[in-house]
C-alpha cells in the first residue's frame, strides 16, 4: 500500500534545541498509527510538523507521494489532513457556540451545504441537533473533545491528526471517545496519526507505532509485538513496565 | 484504637445561580494509619471531600457535617487559629500539578524552610539542612542546588518530589494527596509513587489518595472509597477489587484499554438514574 503521509529525515529545531532529529515514518493509507514517549519526546513536534505548525528545518513531508512546501499549506491540504488537539479546553473559542464553531471550516473551505452538513456532524459525533447552539463552557469535557472531533470530521478529510485526544478526560468518557473515534475511522475509512503517553490506548487504537525519546524514534512496533513483549529497547520497556500501574516493592521481593 | 479522622455525613454544597449544587452528599467514612483511596470520575466530588478536611472548602459554599473530627478536634466549630495551626504540620496536602501549586516567585528551598518554620521553631541553619535532608528523602540527587533553584528551572516530576518534600517536613499525621501524579508523565508516575508509598509507611501517617484512575489507587491502598455524584457508592478493600458489587464501580475498572486486552469498541458506563440517588 502507498503511504498517505510520509515524513522522511524531518528536523525541527527550535534556536539550538532539536525537537526532532532525523525522523521518519510513514503511514499506509486507512492505516492507523500511534506515536508514543515521554513529555519532550517529540511526539507532538511531529504531529505540528506534518500539519504544518512547527518550524521544518530539514527532511521533507509528502502526501500521497506529493513533496508538501516545508513552510506554506493551502486549503487543499487542510481539507484532507485535519488535527484534534489534546485539550478540549484550550481547543475551542468560549464565545461561539458550537453551530458557530463548525460553520467556521465550511466557511473557510466554502462549503456549501451547511445546514445539513452541521446536523450529520453532531449527530455522528452522537451529540444531537439540541446542542448547536450551546457554548462550550455549557458542555462536559467529554463532550467537548466531541465538538472537536465534530469539526475536524465536517469537512469531510481523509486524514485525522490526533494528539493525546483523551488524556483530559475521565477514564470513563475516555472510552466513549475512544469508541467513537474507532467507528467513524471505520465508517469513513480514515488514516490516523494518534500520539498517545499510554500504551493501553495506543495499542488499543493503533495497528503499528513508533517509540520516540529525545526527538528520535527509538523504535517501530506492531501494537502486537508490543502485547506479546518482543520489544528490543529498554526504554520501550520501561515505558511498557509504567503502563502496568504501581508494584510495591516489598510485594515483589 | 479511635479512628485518627472520622467523617458522618459530611455534605459541601455551592449556591449558584442557577440554584444549590451539591458537591458533596453525605460521605461518612473513618481513617487510622491506613492508605485509604477516594475514586471518582470529575465532579463526584472526591476533591471537595479532601478539601472538606483540609479546611479548603472556599468561603462560599455551605459545609455540614455530623461529625467531622480529626483526632479528637472537631474541625466544624475550631476556630480559624486552629484549624491553621494543624493545616500543613498534622495535615498535609499535595496537589496535582507542580507547575501551579508552587510560588514560581520564591526558590525550592525557600519554600520549604518556610512550611517548616511556620509550624516549628527551628533556627536557619537547622532549618536548610532538614529542608536538604527531606529533598534528598525524595531522592532529588543534588539537593543543594536544587534547594537554590526556582520552580520553573526543574521538570514536573522534580517540582512533584519538591511539593511532597514540602509536605512532609513538619511531620504531618495525616496526608491529603489529591491526584498526585496525574500532571506526570508515565515514567516518572511511578517513582514518584514509590517515593510516596516508601514515605507514609516510613512515618507511619494515614493517607487520603484521590484519584480519578481505579486501578492505581487500588495497587497502592489498602481500602478504596468509590464516590458517584457526591456519594459513596461502595467501599470496599483494595485486593477485592475484582469482586467489586457496583455497576459503577465494575464500569470504572472495565472502561480503561489495558495492553493485551482486545475488546471494541470499549464497554462504556451505562449511567443509572437510581446510582446518583
Amino acid at each position: 500500500m502507498r503511504a498517505a503521509i510520509a515524513a522522511e529525515n524531518l528536523t525541527v529545531s527550535y534556536d539550538d534545541f532539536l525537537a526532532l532529529d532525523d525522523v521518519s515514518i510513514d503511514v499506509a493509507s486507512g492505516e492507523s498509527f500511534g506515536l508514543v514517549g515521554e513529555s519532550g519526546s517529540g511526539k507532538s513536534t511531529l504531529l505540528r510538523a506534518i500539519a504544518g505548525l512547527a518550524p521544518v528545518s530539514d527532511g521533507r513531508i509528502a502526501l500521497d507521494g506529493e513533496t508538501l512546501d516545508a513552510r506554506y499549506r493551502d486549503k487543499a491540504f487542510y481539507r484532507r489532513v485535519q488535527m484534534v488537539f489534546q485539550d478540549p479546553y484550550g481547543s475551542l473559542h468560549p464565545r461561539q457556540t458550537v453551530d458557530r464553531l463548525l460553520q467556521e471550516p465550511l466557511a473557510i473551505h466554502g462549503v456549501r451545504d451547511a445546514e445539513r452538513r452541521i446536523l450529520r456532524a453532531l449527530d455522528e459525533v452522537g451529540l444531537g441537533s439540541s446542542f448547536r447552539f450551546r457554548y462550550s463552557h455549557q458542555l462536559s469535557g467529554g463532550q467537548r473533545q466531541r465538538i472537536a472531533i465534530a469539526r475536524a470530521l465536517i469537512i469531510e478529510p481523509e486524514i485525522m491528526l490526533l494528539d493525546e485526544p483523551t488524556s483530559a478526560l475521565d477514564a470513563s468518557v475516555q472510552a466513549e471517545v475512544l469508541n467513537l473515534l474507532e467507528q467513524v475511522r471505520r465508517d469513513r475509512k480514515l488514516t490516523y496519526i494518534m500520539v498517545s503517553h499510554d500504551l493501553g490506548v495506543v495499542t488499543h487504537m493503533c495497528e503499528r507505532l513508533a517509540v520516540m525519546k529525545s526527538g528520535k524514534v527509538v523504535e517501530r512496533l506492531s501494537s502486537g509485538d508490543l502485547v506479546a513483549g518482543r520489544i528490543s529497547e529498554a526504554y520501550t520497556k520501561n515505558l511498557m513496565v509504567a503502563s502496568k500501574g504501581f508494584v510495591r516493592k516489598a510485594a515483589l521481593a | 484504637m479511635n479512628p485518627m479522622l472520622t467523617v458522618d455525613d459530611l455534605r459541601v454544597s455551592f449556591p449558584t445561580r442557577t440554584g444549590l449544587i451539591e458537591a458533596v452528599r453525605g460521605v461518612s467514612f473513618t481513617l487510622g494509619r491506613e492508605r485509604l483511596g477516594i475514586v471518582g470520575e470529575s465532579g463526584s466530588g472526591k476533591s471537595q471531600t479532601g478539601r472538606a478536611i483540609m479546611g479548603l472548602t472556599p468561603a462560599h459554599a455551605r459545609i455540614s457535617a455530623s461529625k467531622l473530627n480529626f483526632d479528637g478536634t472537631d474541625l466544624l466549630t475550631a476556630p480559624a487559629k486552629v484549624r491553621r495551626s494543624l493545616r500543613g504540620s498534622r495535615i498535609a496536602m499535595i496537589l496535582q500539578d507542580p507547575k501551579y501549586s508552587l510560588n514560581p516567585v520564591m526558590s525550592i528551598g525557600r519554600q520549604i524552610v518556610e512550611t517548616l518554620r511556620t509550624h516549628e521553631n527551628v533556627g536557619k541553619r537547622e532549618a536548610r539542612d532538614r529542608a536538604i535532608a527531606m529533598l534528598e528523602a525524595v531522592q532529588i540527587r543534588d539537593a543543594g542546588r536544587v534547594f537554590d533553584l526556582h520552580p520553573h528551572e526543574v521538570s514536573g516530576g522534580m517540582g512533584q518530589r519538591a511539593m511532597i518534600a514540602m509536605m512532609l517536613i513538619a511531620g504531618p499525621e495525616l496526608l491529603i494527596a489529591d491526584e498526585p501524579t496525574s500532571a506526570l508523565d508515565v515514567t516518572v508516575q511511578l517513582d514518584v509513587l514509590g517515593i510516596l508509598d516508601k514515605l507514609v509507611a516510613e512515618r507511619g501517617m494515614g493517607l487520603i489518595f484521590i484519584s480519578h484512575d481505579l486501578r492505581l489507587v487500588s495497587s497502592f491502598c489498602d481500602r478504596v472509597i468509590v464516590m458517584y455524584a457526591g456519594r459513596i457508592v461502595e467501599e470496599i478493600a483494595a485486593v477485592d477489587l475484582a469482586n467489586a458489587k457496583h455497576p459503577y464501580t465494575q464500569g470504572l475498572l472495565n472502561c480503561m484499554p489495558t495492553l493485551g486486552t482486545d475488546r471494541h469498541p470499549l464497554p462504556v458506563l451505562d449511567r443509572k438514574p437510581e446510582w446518583a440517588a
